[in-house]
């Protein structure tokens, strides 16, 4: 039986690898191979070597290197400042969670033995036992409430202030228990602990630059905008981590990076561009690691400003974007395609009834004719910090051009477009980190009174909904609900989401134990904790 | 002559001291005209209207401009830089640690590439008109007009993807060999020496050339001066000044324009620096660079200006 093919991919090894975590058996994954042309007894070689990694048991040792796409001298190890991939990556090394959202979007218990509520208003958190910092102290519920309660004030600078202001009181009831309630009743609250802001410090830290965490790495060396360094604790609670030590820096250069996983510099170069996959594919010395996650760049027609708040506009622009094209010309297939609203099909609250919206220039035309649109000069304005929403435009752009749509693309700086642009502009581009519950999606951009509010979507009867099923602990009914949220705003919203954009990491092929998590590349930035070197 | 040298430096310290005065007015003010400030940068896009004002409360962004510069005036008189908005660390440690890496690599190509660029300079004059001229002339024009981050990356991929034999990166704080140094050093060097090198290589040559032509010359020739001679000693010491004043401007490019080269070897320079502190509108640390960059350049100047003073007598007398 020979394993040799001519397309075959240590990249695609990884994938068969991936598909087997997901819990994909044998029939499944053989009839995927057939179908890309791969004969029966080759694919059985294929299964059998990505079932040797499986089985392989993680091995000690190793000096990792990463590099990331970013750093600055505004890198920080607080996590309610964490910003951006690099410190995502080295706060998830050095601290933990409450919970931790796994591979498949689930909620497990990281620093808690256990979340519960009975009315969802208010949260009993039990602490696990035997965790200390790196410094020595023990984890105890005052250290929790102080990490909770310091995103409410405005010194903190915290990204997540938004969703803490929720938190109407935290306690501390003994030593192991903490009492958080709520202002009002949220089911979420699990998955919302498990987001990285929301890592465990010690109680009274103020300087964040010692990285005092109970994560599996202990910090040895932080220079912001240069690098971090930091070494296996050996005294983590849970399993592992398997490096000795573990080095993160930047290379903002995206060519260059890729250069440095090739030329075996580095072992993982992070956020590489899809149009380097042809790279990736059929080199020997780096495989593709690729995430799904619910990020997506949009257009957004602000429903009260003209061309949007004619009827039908925003309609027709959702027909008239050519989602295909975008999904294998401008992300090179790693997307998958969307219908207009936030939550991806990966997502357990995802509504499959939802029909999906087709390409349909003559639909787009007659719409527009009704709203009078055609022919005077409609203005986008696009950004490099909406990533590629130029090459989204110049898609749309062709597509208005055949039916009489005279739209002209205003590009402008990356420098301040979220401050200046964004949501200011009638018509622009947008871009949105995925956010891991339906709540939070719904709550920051398309609440009638959110200040994110995109395209100022108001609905009483949407905001009725959402509050309803905040509280409800039962998943079905919650499911339903936010079925039918999915379905108004793909219909009554002005945001066009063409596609859920892929994540694409280089990594080097030693390394071993590598699941997608939908939180962010590189396994929701945990992939130092988790992995190993092969041999 | 020493005298003079002194008059001119002196002179030269009092609109140093003014020029750097200008510059921190100019960079104050042109940072305030960019587009959002530190806090909105630092939220970026969590930045509701009451995070920004928390936190600019927080930070004491909140005082008038002018009186913070004037604050800022006041700690640079007592020799202290301040500390960086973003990272709460001192600015002079944030740039001492990156000033020395930008030194050494500036040394290292200054080192290999201003003796390579005046040779072959020198030698293109002296060969004016034939095949050596005109080789060095084509590689020259070639190496001015390809973007250094082609060089780089190329240099890249051939160097450490396919021959691997130099790293890609440019990690010298690991670096404890020798040859571990030259090979960490190799690529920036290489690039940046064919940044630098072309301009200084095309001012000597013209320099050399016009200063050959000169009455003098010709009379040394008729003397029976040796070829030699007559170069080094009659034409070189006159066309010394414009020489030293391009290798002066490529030097200062050294410190502060390196950013491509900084970024794609990951090398941790203080034009990265810069960079970001722009990119956060870190206004110390903007400033704290600003000053350096000036400073530099000012410095590099005046010794051109000295070398050029002591090489013609002409001047000394003046």
């Amino acid at each position: 039986m020979s394993d040799t093919m001519a397309n075959w991919t240590p990249g695609d090894d990884a994938m068969v690898e991936n598909a087997i975590r997901r819990g994909a058996d044998r029939r499944e994954l053989l009839r995927m191979m057939l179908a890309g042309g791969v004969a029966l007894s080759a694919g059985g070689a294929i299964l059998g070597r990505a079932g040797a990694a499986l089985a392989a048991e993680p091995v000690k040792g190793g000096h990792l290197k990463i590099a990331g796409f970013a750093a600055s001298t505004a890198d920080t190890l607080d996590p309610a400042k964490a910003s951006n991939a690099t410190d995502y990556t080295r706060c998830c090394a050095l601290y933990n969670r409450l919970t931790f959202i796994n591979g498949a979007g689930l909620v497990t218990m990281e620093l808690a033995e256990s979340v519960e509520s009975t009315d969802a208003k208010t949260w009993t958190v039990t602490l696990r036992k035997g965790v200390t910092f790196h410094d020595g102290k023990s984890l105890t519920a005052k250290d929790v409430v102080f990490s909770l309660k310091r995103h409410l004030d405005p010194a903190t600078g915290s990204k997540v202030a938004t969703l803490a202001k929720q938190f109407a009181e935290v306690t501390a009831t003994d030593d192991r228990t903490v009492t958080i309630t709520l202002a009002a009743a949220n089911a979420d609250l699990p998955t919302i602990l498990g987001l990285h802001h929301f890592m465990i410090v010690a109680d009274g830290t103020t300087d964040f630059s010692k990285g005092n965490g109970t994560g599996a790495f202990v910090l040895k060396e932080f220079k912001p905008g240069v690098r971090s360094v930091m070494a296996r604790n050996d005294n983590y609670f849970k399993k592992g981590p398997y490096f000795d030590t573990f080095e993160y820096f930047a290379i903002a250069d995206e060519p260059a990076r890729l250069n440095a996983v090739l030329s075996g510099d580095i072992h993982v170069g992070a956020n590489l561009n899809p149009r380097s996959l042809r790279v990736i594919e059929g080199n020997p010395s780096i495989a593709p690691f690729i995430s799904k996650l619910g990020s997506y760049g949009n257009f957004i027609l602000r429903l009260d400003m003209a061309p949007g708040d004619k009827a039908g506009v925003a309609e027709g622009f959702k027909y008239l974007v050519n989602r295909p094209v975008i999904q294998k010309s401008v992300l090179r297939g790693l997307a998958e395609i969307a219908n207009d609203q936030p939550i991806p099909s990966w997502s357990p609250y995802y509504n499959a009834e939802l029909k999906q919206r087709e390409f349909d220039p003559e639909r787009a035309k007659s719409l527009f004719q009704k709203a009078g649109i055609l022919g005077p000069e409609i203005r986008v304005t696009v950004s490099d910090a909406a990533s590629s929403s130029a090459d989204y435009a110049a898609v749309l752009q062709q597509a208005g051009g055949k039916i009489g749509l005279n739209l002209v693309i205003d590009r402008v700086p990356a420098d301040g477009y979220w401050s200046n642009y964004w949501l200011k502009e009638a018509f622009h581009a947008g871009n949105i980190n995925a956010r891991p519950t339906p709540d939070i999606m719904f709550s920051l951009f398309y609440q009638s009174n959110a200040p994110w509010n995109e395209s100022r979507y108001k609905s009483p009867k949407f905001d009725a909904m959402l509050l309803e099923a905040r509280g409800l602990l039962d998943l079905s009914k919650r499911k339903q609900i936010y079925g039918e949220m999915q379905a108004m705003v793909a219909n009554e919203a002005g945001t066009v989401i063409p596609v859920f954009q892929s994540n694409l990491d280089g990594v080097s092929p030693k390394l071993k134990g590598l699941v997608a998590n939908p939180l962010g590349g590189m396994m929701g930035y945990t992939l130092p904790e988790y992995t190993w070197f092969g041999a | 002559m020493n005298s003079l040298i002194l008059r001119m430096v002196a002179g030269r310290l009092v609109v140093a001291l003014v020029t750097l005065l200008i510059v921190a007015v100019v960079i104050f003010f042109a940072t305030a005209l960019l587009p959002g400030d530190v806090v909105q940068i630092l939220l970026g896009q969590a930045a509701t209207p009451e995070a920004v004002k928390g936190l600019r409360t927080a930070m004491h962004l909140d005082q008038p401009a002018a009186l913070r510069f004037l604050l800022w005036l006041k700690n640079l008189a007592t020799g202290d830089l301040g500390v960086s908005y973003v990272n709460n660390i001192p600015v002079a440690e944030l740039i001492g640690n990156r000033l020395g890496n930008s030194l050494k690599l500036a040394a290292v190509t200054a080192a290999i590439s201003v003796p390579v660029a005046l040779t072959l300079g020198v030698t293109a004059a002296i060969l004016r008109g034939t095949l050596v001229d005109r080789m060095i002339a084509v590689f020259t024009i070639a190496v001015i007009s390809v973007p250094e981050f082609l060089v780089a990356t190329l240099a890249v991929i051939v160097f450490a993807v396919t021959l691997g034999w130099l790293p890609a990166l440019s990690m010298t704080g690991d670096v404890t060999t020798i040859s571990g140094l030259l090979k960490a050093f190799a690529m920036p060097v290489i690039t940046l020496s064919f940044v630098i090198s072309a301009q200084m290589i095309r001012m000597s040559r013209a320099a050399v050339i016009e200063t050959l032509n000169a009455p003098y010359v010709e009379m040394a020739l008729l003397k029976g001066a040796s070829r030699r001679r007559m170069v080094l000693r009659h034409a070189l010491p006159n066309a010394l000044g414009p020489i030293v004043n391009a290798v002066a401007l490529s030097l200062s490019y050294l410190l502060g324009g390196v950013i491509i080269v900084e970024t794609i070897f990951n090398y941790p320079g203080i034009a990265k620096l810069m960079l970001d502190a722009v990119s956060t509108r870190d206004l110390p640390l903007i400033q704290g660079c600003a000053m350096i960059f000036c400073l530099a350049y000012l410095l590099l100047i005046t010794i051109a200006d000295i070398v050029t003073i002591v090489s013609n007598p002409r001047l000394r007398h003046a």
